[in-house]
């Protein structure tokens, strides 16, 4: 709570933009890679304050939104094949190919919201008829505990419990970017959580191969300010550097033991991105070790094609190339209550931030 | 007869053991003229405009630090009766309930229905029990109707709304929901977090007995929060409802459980809580007198109406920022990370 309240003081805040519209000479595009951080420039009114030089450019990083729909559609065929699936909340009202899992749920489908994998093993554990399927998605921050539900129930011994991923990593994806040929990023500001878990070491290759300045950042409205004074400081000043703002969180190599945990569970494989198409080693994928709690090779669910939808632009949101309100569904057709895709969907998607909280005409977006 | 540990299905079936139900709990302690009777329904003597109100409530757990379904379900609706400018009287009660419910819940239940009732100075008139197979409700849902002679110097209505006109709220804001949703998660705080559930028709009362016509609308923000209400009121009036995210009355636990499970305390309920919309010039003095009722120690005014961006509820941040705060679509679900 102290730190609830000290990064997200007014005077101090203001004064960090004053110094901030001092700095800024010339346009810069920056790009914030955590859906998180989106949602809380969006919250606090942060992207109206900004000099009108400085734009953000709202990352991949929401876990929700590069879930592909097959792996949704694999979910629903589960539930409704009577396996309990546990999902976090977020997931649970995107759209798949023909239906979410909530409405799937409302089928009958035994669908539990749960806010930590540890949970599924307890739900495995206590219906040993029944076969329990975590959902596990999400970026490095919910690897290790992801990980940690399959050593939990392989030290009870129960064979009924496993993962269905779709887990994706961030410096493969900030890669795809910076060699996308629209691209017109000119500095991130990595995910703090992120690299709370894996450190920052892995940035510096990116900093030096692509002349691109990161700024490891929080999500408090200060963390962000500050963020992106430190990212404008260098492009004004010619530099690319790799820096780190939230010392008080993120250590230069993370967290050993939830890396080592990661390690035992996972390794490195490709990964498709909903709305992206397929990164290589983009993502984690069950080791062969612990192949019998993985869900996709457990549970014969056969390769569902799933077509997105045709109107939705996520995979342009979701690279930056264009903004949510620039697409001609947002608003109209593709609301919360009626998305189109998972951008919309998840609070941590862009379009949706902008939907919930940026409506207003004057707003500079 | 042996005796029973649980309600089954023929505690419902109109015979024997509905008798024994009823005399050994209901009648008893709800005994008053009207009900004793017994008949299949009441006769009341109102005069006047009379507000009525129905709620249903569907609520797990039924037992939360703080309260119960029992007085859930008096304060719910009391207070909808209250926000209407009226007076509650009389309450009707009406249960449902799931085979298998433990006896001695349904007595407490029962008990906690009574107390709030006596606190609220309402009188249960009629009433109507029901038993579903197990597997076809959820242990216990009770609807409560309530009745009440409009306050005579009440003026709600919304279209009375003008800009400038000052929101104020009693207390902390989404202590209820939060109470609720820690107890399902069986998370734990430092400070426990107890729902705010209570009778809010003495200090609606006294409110309009002294500030009557000046007082344009009370509100209570329950399902949906608070952002969802300022949303209809937004809607209602065509007005814009400016509100500062520094002038919200809320718990520090509070702020870190929402924090924690990523839930925003705009949309989260509220029980014992309410708005009232009050004409600019008396707003200091209502703010005052809120301020010196147990219920409304914590009061503060949080916005106002305005002309600018019309139908819509335009919050400034913590940090100077603005945004649209916008109706709640669905249920907030909590997030990945």
């Amino acid at each position: 709570m102290k730190y609830l309240e000290e990064y997200r003081n007014l005077e101090a805040t203001q004064s960090l933009l004053k110094q901030l519209r001092k700095i800024t000479t010339r346009p810069w595009n920056i790009m914030e890679i955590c859906g998180g951080q989106t949602h809380s420039l969006v919250r606090n009114g942060i992207l109206e304050m900004l000099p009108e030089h400085v734009r953000m450019i709202h990352g991949p990083g929401c876990p929700v939104c590069v879930t592909p729909v097959n792996l949704i559609d694999k979910a629903v065929a589960l539930l409704e094949k009577g396996v309990i699936v546990c999902s976090f909340g977020d997931m649970i009202r995107v759209p798949g190919s023909k239906k979410s899992l909530l409405e799937a749920k409302s089928n009958g489908g035994d669908l539990r919201i749960l806010y930590s994998p540890i949970e599924a093993v307890s739900i495995a554990r206590k219906n040993p008829q029944k076969e329990v399927v975590f959902f596990a998605v999400g970026f490095e921050t919910t690897a290790p505990a992801n990980a940690l539900s399959v050593l939990h129930a392989e030290k009870e011994g129960l064979n009924n419990f496993s993962i269905l991923t779709s887990h994706v990593l961030v410096p493969p994806a900030m890669e795809a970017i910076l060699t996308d040929e629209f691209c017109k990023i000119d500095a991130f500001l990595a995910a703090g959580h992120v690299c709370a878990i894996m450190g920052i070491q892995e940035y510096y290759p990116l900093v030096a191969r692509y002349k691109i300045p990161i700024v490891v950042t929080g999500f408090e409205p200060l963390d962000l300010v500050q963020g992106i004074y430190m990212a404008v400081k260098q492009l004004e000043k010619g530099e690319a550097k790799l820096e780190n703002q939230y010392a008080r969180v993120v250590k230069p190599d993370g967290n050993k033991a939830a890396k080592d945990v990661i390690k035992k569970v996972f390794e490195v494989g490709d990964r498709e991105w909903r709305g992206i198409g397929k990164i290589p080693n983009s993502g984690y994928v069950v080791t062969p070790a612990y192949k019998k709690y993985d869900a996709a090779s457990k549970f014969d669910v056969e390769y569902i094609q799933s077509p997105e939808n045709q109107l939705c632009i996520a995979g342009e949101i979701l690279k930056g190339i264009k903004k949510p309100h620039q697409c001609s569904q947002f608003g109209n057709v593709c609301k919360p209550a009626n998305p189109l895709g998972a951008p919309m969907v998840s609070s941590e998607g862009a379009c949706a931030a902008y939907y919930h909280f940026a409506q207003q005409p004057n707003i500079k977006i | 007869m042996s005796k029973l540990e649980n309600i089954h299905i023929g505690h419902g079936s109109g015979g024997e053991l509905t008798r024994e139900l009823l005399d050994t709990y209901i009648f008893k302690t709800f005994s008053n003229p009207y009900l004793d009777k017994k008949h299949d329904g009441a006769i009341v003597d109102l005069e006047g405009e009379i507000a009525i109100s129905t709620d249903s409530f569907v609520i797990t757990p039924i037992f939360f630090k703080g309260g119960n379904i029992g007085e859930l379900a008096v304060n719910g609706t009391v207070n909808d009766v209250a926000m209407c400018g009226a007076i509650p009287q009389y309450l009707s009660l009406a249960f449902i309930i799931e085979e298998g419910l433990r006896l001695t819940d349904f007595e407490a239940i029962v008990k906690s229905v009574s107390e709030a009732a006596k606190r609220s100075r309402v009188q249960i008139i009629t009433g109507d029990t029901k038993v579903v197979e197990k597997g076809k409700g959820d242990k216990i849902f009770i609807n409560t109707t309530g009745f009440g002679r409009k306050h005579p110097k009440a003026a709600i209505d919304v279209n009375r709304i003008q800009s400038g006109d000052k929101i104020i709220i009693n207390g902390y804001l989404a202590q209820h929901g939060m109470a609720i949703m820690s107890e399902r998660e069986g998370l734990e705080f430092e400070t426990e977090i107890k729902s705010d559930t209570t009778n809010l028709n003495f200090i609606v009362n006294k409110l309009l007995d002294t500030f009557g016509s000046d007082i344009k609308l009370f509100r209570d923000p329950t399902r949906g929060g608070l952002a969802t209400v300022l949303n209809e009121i937004a809607a209602d009036t065509h007005l814009g409802v400016a509100i500062g995210e520094r002038f919200f009355p809320i718990q520090k636990q509070v702020a870190a459980a929402c924090e924690m499970l990523g839930l925003d305390p705009l949309y989260v309920a509220n029980e014992g809580v309410f708005i009232c919309v009050v004409d600019a010039s008396a707003a200091g003095a209502v703010l005052e007198m809120m301020q010196c009722d147990e219920k409304g120690k914590a009061a503060a005014i949080i916005g106002e109406f305005t002309t600018e961006h019309p139908q819509k509820v335009v919050m400034e941040s913590m940090i100077g920022g603005k945004r649209i705060v916008s109706p709640l679509v669905g249920e907030q679900l909590p997030r990945i990370c």
